[in-house]
């Protein structure tokens, strides 16, 4: 193998990706199964000239990452689920002051301190709904190293273009799972850089006034340009503002430069959806068992189809409409109570096709347990 | 640069009560930096939520109006993001030490280069008159009809103890004093902390028998006492104002970049991309 041949863990791969996309600045606080991400950019940042600190909770590790990125650093944040409830205050704020960070959430079982070293997806609907008010949010996964790599530098790029923070969630298998890795050659991934105001010194600047592609031309402290940043809805200056109108644009303005773009932010991957009688929707390591399933088609009957989520928020509805139209059951994998099941039964047109295989034990879904469901689904006994 | 040039004028009138004493702060603030002859945008301001909050609004440096009782936090960011610029904080009594004092103490644990400027007004004036941490016992509160049981923070004995390598207090009475305090609050170097009583004549003054601002300041002169004057051993029962320590201790930004000096130089890590170490 070569050194740019890896064998590692989730975690790592998670870590180098964020790397890869140029992160230059990190605070986090410890907590299982996200530390390994910490431990390797505590070691790796330094020496290269970036930014690392641990915080004093998880509360203030967003809010330094928001700091740090409006001086102009690409920053992140890692945590798990118990510590991604507590960011919820300040992933509000970076929505509404529209700053680019990205957060990584390692999925443990929950509610609360629930099963801190084992597997689940149960953050999917926290990582879309957890902050309070109408919003919008970006929320991306993987079910490989290789993946997941590239996955966190697509976050990166993405809380870039959109000026958004970025959820970065897989489950605690993913993240331990050691599995091959192989690094990618710089220029080989596209890296999105921040787009700054080409505005010389003195004159007005904008920090919320978009341009007609939508994009934000961001300034960083200390660079010239003087603005203010809260989390008051505001005007195009960044000053507090209940004007109706204002508040009215803002609102839409951060729901839609997301929701309106489901299509370009969306990312998935196919097999064998043509013709298929019974489509799987899976997302994260899920997806791992049903191609075994499908690849040891002697285990079934009728033509199988897999459709895997990478990006789950904003949700592609239109997609998974399409691509189900014409299956005769659909079949979402996850390991939590029907998070994106839900979501499923909301996109298509016929919801009483869509069935759940899930587990919720902190055990991985093996392909023997989809063998087993899809014999159900089939109606073909236990 | 006149003092009225570091201000957003367009911003103003501004939002505080006639009589508040925050907008004293602002003044003396204004001429501490015009003193230093700090240049705008080498200036970051960065506040939590409340009255003492809003000061952002009207100061022409970087802004960040952030959560309440963050502002220590993203000011974290800010000033490891930028080491260069200067980071003020003013702070209400609540943010900085309530929901914000998680944050206030480890901030000074750090020595972070932050200056941090407690307005204490005893109260939370902009959700209408509740019982703060330094409001103190017997203290009448809306949600202390029955007046206050909660003993009050120290805040001078707190910053110390957590760390703080400049701490001082003084009133909004003491106009020259504060000035000359945050004028060396600011030229410090590491994590320094003022504490500024500041008369809340609508919230606190209206529930304690202190009606309006002239009588509340005149309060100040007289329960206050300068720290080691005579008359403070006369009268250990006065509030002491004055410099509490100002002392030397390694900053915390420059000891990343001793950090990121040694581990450079130890050849630790990869560059971004790179094969594992």
């Amino acid at each position: 193998m070569g050194e740019r041949t890896l064998f590692v863990q989730g975690n790592e791969a998670c870590a180098r990706g964020a790397l890869y996309a140029g992160l230059e600045f990190f605070a986090g606080y410890p907590i299982t199964p996200s530390s390994e991400i910490a431990e390797l950019l505590a070691e790796e940042m330094p020496p290269a000239g970036g930014k690392f600190i641990q915080m004093e909770d998880e509360i203030s590790s967003l809010a330094a990452v928001i700091g740090a990125s409006l001086t102009g650093l690409k920053s992140m944040t890692a945590t798990s689920g118990p510590g991604y409830s507590l960011m919820q205050e300040a992933l509000g704020y970076a929505i509404m002051a529209e700053v680019p960070c990205v957060i990584v959430d390692v999925m443990r079982g929950g509610p609360s301190t629930g099963l801190p070293t084992q597997g689940s997806q149960s953050d999917v609907n926290q990582i879309r709904w957890g902050t309070h008010g109408d919003h919008a949010i970006i929320g991306i996964t993987a079910s490989s190293h290789q993946s997941l790599f590239e996955n966190t530098v697509y976050a990166f790029n993405v809380a870039e273009t959109y000026r958004t923070p970025v959820v970065v969630l897989f489950d605690e298998l993913l993240a331990h799972m050691r599995e091959r890795l192989e690094l990618p050659e710089p220029g080989d991934l596209p890296r999105v850089e921040r787009l700054r105001t080409q505005l010389p010194q003195g004159v007005d600047y904008h920090p919320y006034l978009a341009r007609e592609d939508g994009r934000l031309p961001m300034a960083d402290f200390g660079s010239g340009h003087r603005f203010n940043v809260t989390g008051l809805y505001h005007d195009m200056w960044g000053f507090p503002s209940t004007d109706p109108q204002t508040v009215h644009d803002l609102a839409h303005h951060l729901n839609d430069k997301i929701e309106h773009r489901t299509p370009e932010i969306t990312r998935n991957k196919s097999f064998n959806l043509e013709g298929a009688e019974t489509i799987i929707i899976s997302y994260g390591l899920p997806v791992r068992s049903a191609m075994q399933v499908m690849k040891d088609s002697r285990w079934y009957g009728s033509t199988l189809g897999i459709l895997e989520l990478e990006t789950i928020w904003p949700f592609p509805r239109k997609l998974v409409k399409e691509a189900c139209a014409d299956a005769r059951a659909v079949v979402v994998v996850e390991m939590n109570m029907g998070q994106i099941h839900q979501q499923v039964r909301d996109a298509v047109d016929d919801p009483a096709r869509v069935f759940l295989c899930n587990r919720v034990d902190g055990q991985f879904i093996t392909p023997r347990d989809i063998r087993s469901f899809l014999r159900i689904v089939e109606g073909q006994g236990v | 640069m006149a003092v009225q040039d570091y201000i957003r004028k367009r911003f103003f009138p501004h939002i505080w009560c006639a009589g508040c004493g925050h907008g004293t702060v602002l003044n003396a603030l204004l001429r501490s930096v015009e003193a230093l002859g700090l240049s705008k945008d080498e200036l970051v301001m960065v506040s939590g939520i409340g009255c003492s909050a809003r000061i952002s609004g009207y100061v022409d440096f970087h802004t960040l109006h952030t959560l309440h009782g963050r502002a220590l936090a993203f000011a974290t960011g800010v000033k490891m993001g930028r080491p260069d610029l200067k980071i003020i904080c003013p702070l209400g009594d609540g943010d900085a030490l309530a929901i914000g004092g998680n944050h206030f103490i480890h901030a000074a644990r750090r020595n972070i280069d932050v200056t941090t400027i407690v307005l204490n007004n005893q109260i939370y004036g902009m959700t209408g008159g509740q019982f703060s941490p330094l409001s103190g016992c017997d203290v009448n509160a809306t949600t202390a009809p029955y007046a206050n049981i909660d003993p009050a923070f120290d805040t001078v004995n707190l910053a110390t103890a957590s760390g703080a390598t400049f701490v001082a207090r003084t009133t909004t009475f003491h106009v020259h004093e504060l000035e000359k305090y945050l004028t060396r609050a600011i030229a410090h170097r590491g994590f320094s902390v003022v504490e500024v009583l500041s008369q809340c004549p609508t919230h606190f003054g209206r529930r304690n028998n202190q009606s309006d601002a002239v009588e509340m300041l005149d309060h100040f002169r007289q329960q206050t006492v300068a720290r080691g004057a005579k008359r403070s051993r006369e009268r250990p029962d006065l509030m002491q104002r004055g410099i509490f320590v100002e002392e030397e201790r390694p900053e915390y930004c420059e000891q990343y970049d001793a950090l990121v000096a040694k581990a450079s130089a130890a050849g630790n890590g990869t560059n971004n991309g790179g094969a594992a170490s």
